[in-house]
């Protein structure tokens, strides 16, 4: 066995690399709750890619096909349901799991030097996670498929000049159809997955690379002891491993109960206009996207047109998602932890957590007067805590940045 | 602050209840009482197959709910040849359209996008409107297509509105009930019963495959449970000399 190792190792840097990311990763020892959600995600990913494949074996990406092979999968296939259910579970539970870590990186200041790589391959992913779920989201080929992929490509006509042929160009059409079921087919399981894998090996490269931050914001590395290696570290393995499958165990609890008890969700996971076939002469009454885009949806809605063109709101929808980026350099706080930030810090983090929230529910609802105006003053507050950030952070009260990290 | 949160959380109830028009009436569903399935069945073929289809499930499916491939052949096989084959509507979509304006829609998932107590109210909400081409109209979907197929056993109904007066002052017509005008070969009990069986079959037609997730879905928790024990313990074990 040592001698076959030894053959590999020769040859390919097998142990070299599960001392560097595992046995000998040195992570901080005092993660709490909110650092589960990193493997969660990458435990969705694998559930997303290994039930994605056995629905591609039944599944027809053909708009006459289509909306019967999943029900055929749901009745006609062995465990069919079970996949197609852990897939579309799979989805919500996805962006469940990567809100809670993109939160976790706000608290602590995750975003900050030196690891502003991280959060940039982290916003990328975000972004290719939206269009792998939007355009997986047509497949099923149900009315919200349809209109709601209706609504969003007729976003980019909304583009000056250019937007009308944008949009056929997308859409491979004049309007949805067969070539864009295809199309959507391609890059859901084949395109967009595959920069998914990339971008999650450079998070992943780029986090090893610099070390993982912690809920005190310490940097662990600067404390070493005379191993060479860092006071306040502990392997990964087996450390985190065995933490984390506590991690796993409870969030797959809470996985399969929606999976086998309530797959539906109350219509925000799978939708009850889903269940009726795409009908391009058929507008539903009321199109909602699916939970996990409303926000940004009710930002789109809160523009008014100017010069009847819808293109201002689309354009402040694409800077809500795309400002993510600019983070490590609008906060010019001295400490990166919510635990020695000052109280400006913290009333706007909580502001903005009302207004993500908040929009969230309005772009379910429909776009009453009343309900336009609330998603207009929430608008402001999500934009207000990106573009008052410097000035916020840069007055605040903080405490001292501790030495070592806090157990427990 | 509390108070923008309280609005928030109670935005969405305050949205649907406006939406709400026409009282929904619980429908009596319960995918494990076979004999109810089974009757639901004999309606269905009886007097739904003729005009919708169910294409998405096969007739052999009902073996489920109890019933032998021989029984389904012999009572339920009127409009295909063998129990594998998916209920499909005898009618031709043409024929369809010329008829009641549209196709009838596939059922097959129908309690899926529309729910059971949409269903089920539906089937008991069909009144006599002259103005409409079949004569016949809907408290639940306002100028449907579809005429009321079950009239024979519900009979005739018709609505009895009372005036109000409303916020402004002016008055205007309030549904009070239901009246029976021209009574069918049920009483209601019998049919609102009858409803209910047609409306269970339906709703385990949508999912044929749910009450066997229910019953996987416990052994999976049971067994999950039992992982964290285990996980728990070792993990605890890893972490005694991390200080």
């Amino acid at each position: 066995m040592e001698k076959l190792l030894n053959w590999v190792d020769e040859r390919f840097p097998l142990t070299a690399s599960y001392k560097a990311h595992l046995s000998e990763y040195y992570a901080p020892k005092n993660f709490n709750f909110w650092y589960f959600f990193g493997s969660l995600a990458l435990l969705v990913l694998v559930i997303q890619i290994v039930s994605g494949i056995f629905l591609t074996m039944h599944y027809k990406p053909d708009a006459a096909l289509a909306f019967a092979s999943v029900e055929y999968i749901m009745r006609d296939v062995d465990y069919g349901w079970l996949i197609r259910y852990v897939h579309s579970t799979g989805a919500s539970m996805f962006f469940v799991v990567v809100y809670l870590h993109m939160f976790r990186g706000l608290i602590y200041g995750s975003y900050r030097q030196p690891r502003e790589l991280i959060w940039l391959f982290g916003v990328i992913i975000y972004l290719v996670l939206m269009g792998e779920a939007f355009m997986g989201y047509l497949l099923p080929w149900g009315q919200m498929s349809y209109w709601g992929a209706q609504v969003i490509i007729n976003l980019f006509a909304a583009v000056p000049f250019i937007g009308e042929d944008l949009s056929i160009w997308i859409r491979g059409d004049y309007v949805i159809g067969d070539a864009t079921l295809n199309r959507f087919f391609a890059f859901h399981v084949i395109a967009l997955p595959l920069v998914l894998l990339g971008l999650v090996v450079a998070h992943l490269v780029a986090l090893h690379e610099v070390g993982s931050n912690n809920p005190d914001g310490v940097e662990i590395k600067k404390l070493k002891g005379e191993d060479g290696h860092p006071l306040d570290g502990i392997p990964f393995h087996p450390y985190y491993t065995v933490k984390d499958i506590l991690g796993v165990v409870v969030f797959l609890m809470v996985f399969t109960a929606i999976v086998f008890f309530a797959p539906e969700m109350g219509g925000y996971f799978l939708e009850a206009n889903n269940f009726i076939p795409a009908d391009s002469l058929k507008t539903p009454e009321h199109i909602a996207p699916v939970w996990y885009f409303t926000p940004y949806y009710a930002i789109l809605r809160a523009v008014p047109p100017i010069l009847g063109s819808q293109f201002p709101g689309v354009a402040l929808m694409g800077v809500a998602v795309l400002i993510f980026f600019a983070m490590p350099w609008l906060d010019k706080s001295p400490v990166k932890s919510i635990r020695q930030r000052g109280p400006k810090f913290k009333i706007a983090l909580t502001l903005f957590v009302i207004a993500f929230i908040g929009l969230g529910i309005l772009g379910i609802l429909p776009a009453t007067p009343l309900y336009t105006w609330i998603a207009r003053i929430l608008s402001l507050v999500y934009f207000a805590f990106f573009f008052l950030m410097p000035w916020y952070t840069m007055n605040d009260t903080v405490k001292p940045v501790p030495e070592r990290v806090t157990s427990k | 602050m509390k108070k923008l949160l309280f609005l928030l959380i109670a935005l969405p109830t305050a949205a649907f209840a406006s939406g709400a028009a026409f009282h929904l009436d619980n429908a009596p569903v319960n995918p494990n009482d076979k004999e109810s399935l089974q009757r639901g069945a004999r309606v269905f073929v009886n007097y739904c197959l003729n005009c919708h289809g169910a294409s998405y499930m096969r007739y052999n499916r009902m073996q489920d709910f109890g019933l032998s491939e021989q029984q389904i052949k012999d009572n339920l096989l009127f409009a295909a040849k063998k129990p594998g084959e998916p209920m499909r509507v005898a009618m031709s979509t043409g024929d369809a359209k010329a008829w009641f304006g549209a196709p009838p829609p596939d059922l097959s998932v129908i309690t899926r996008s529309r729910g059971a107590d949409w269903v089920y109210t539906y089937l008991r909400a069909f009144y006599r409107d002259s103005s409409r081409p079949l004569g016949w109209n809907n408290m639940v979907f306002d100028k449907v297509g579809m005429p009321h197929a079950l009239h024979e056993l519900q009979g005739q109904m018709a609505p009895v509105y009372r005036t109000e007066k409303n916020a402004e002052g002016h008055d205007h017509q309030v549904l009070e009930r239901m009246e029976l005008v021209k009574p069918g070969k049920l009483t209601l009990a019998e049919y609102d019963a009858l409803v209910g069986d047609l409306v269970n079959y339906l709703a385990w037609m949508g999912e044929p495959a749910k009450t066997q997730r229910m019953g996987i879905g416990l052994a999976v928790l049971l067994f999950l449970g039992l992982f964290y024990v285990v996980a728990f313990y070792l993990k605890k074990e890893y972490w005694k000399d991390v200080h």
